[in-house]
């Protein structure tokens, strides 16, 4: 399922917000607990930008943001989507989960500190940097979370 | 200390260039581990600078660099993703693991090395730091400027 992006909200940081239409933009269904299928959306998304051209420190940023993106939804919401949007200026990927919310952002944000259960664990994941993974690698990172209805993340990237 | 201008990409440049005065082969690092190669054989005069010790995939994904080699404990496909997306050159599976025939088979299709060594992580890492290699900086030296 695609969508197109400049109608998205998130099409850039605040104050820079780009009108331009998007050159590439695509969304992804994720579902609870899909670790056999676990990375392939981020792969594609991997590949969409290695066709535009993206630098390859721009291209790992983006990558190993989607590919925590990816894991969180699997791991810790019941399902979700993962949106990717390229325009002239910025990369931006955007998540958004049915639930369960998160109950501490800022507890959840910090280094180490994770939920995962132990399936998550057994298979390596589970240390507690995914929310600061990808905030480091990002220009911009917002995350908003309402417990019982679900966690939205829009994070983006300067494109060099 | 790249002051106040520094972004993501600004220090991982930095650090890239830190990793440059280190380098072995992976044919030298198979010899170093009196490792077994597993797949990837033709593949053994690619440079790497850097090395990871991780069984956690987050943890890797946080601190690992390009052109860098992954020692671990973990065997399931996460952790041949995991080297896909950080486009790394090597991975050593440590404590004698040998990963399933499709772990394999997956890290054929990526073009990665894998080898299997019969030695403790710390050993391993302990060898190839002999042997000149070194791990990644931990880097983000202003991350609070550069996620603020």
């Amino acid at each position: 399922m695609t969508t197109a992006c400049a109608a998205r909200p998130w099409a850039g940081p605040a104050g820079k917000r780009r009108s331009v239409k998007g050159m590439v933009h695509a969304e992804y269904d994720i579902q609870k607990g899909a670790y056999n299928s676990a990375g392939e959306a981020s792969a594609d998304i991997k590949r969409k930008l290695q066709q535009l051209g993206i630098s390859p420190v721009t291209l790992r940023r983006v990558a190993v943001s989607s590919y925590e993106m990816e894991m969180n939804i699997i791991i810790h919401s019941l399902g979700g989507t993962m949106g990717l949007c390229v325009d002239k200026d910025w990369i931006t990927l955007s998540s958004k989960d049915q639930g369960p919310g998160i109950e501490d952002v800022e507890l959840a944000m910090s280094e180490g500190y994770s939920t995962a259960d132990d399936d998550a664990r057994s298979m390596g994941f589970g240390a507690g940097m995914g929310l600061p993974n990808m905030k480091r690698n990002a220009d911009d990172f917002r995350i908003t979370s309402q417990l019982g209805e679900g966690t939205q993340i829009t994070i983006t990237f300067k494109v060099m | 200390m790249l002051g106040n201008r520094c972004g993501p990409a600004a220090v991982f440049r930095q650090e890239q260039s830190v990793l440059q005065r280190w380098k072995m082969t992976i044919k030298e690092i198979a010899n170093c581990l009196d490792a077994r190669v597993l797949c990837g054989e033709d593949r053994l005069d690619q440079s790497v600078t850097s090395a990871c010790c991780s069984d956690l995939m987050s943890d890797a994904l946080a601190f690992i660099h390009e052109n860098a080699a992954l020692l671990t404990g973990i065997t399931n496909p996460h952790v041949v993703r995991t080297a896909g997306i950080l486009d790394l050159k090597c991975i050593i599976f440590v404590r004698g693991k040998v990963p399933p025939d499709e772990v394999l088979e997956m890290a054929r299709e990526q073009g990665l090395v894998t080898m299997t060594v019969n030695k403790t992580m710390f050993t391993c890492a302990g060898l190839l730091y002999d042997n000149g290699l070194r791990g990644a900086p931990m880097g983000w030296p202003c991350r609070e400027e550069a996620v603020s």
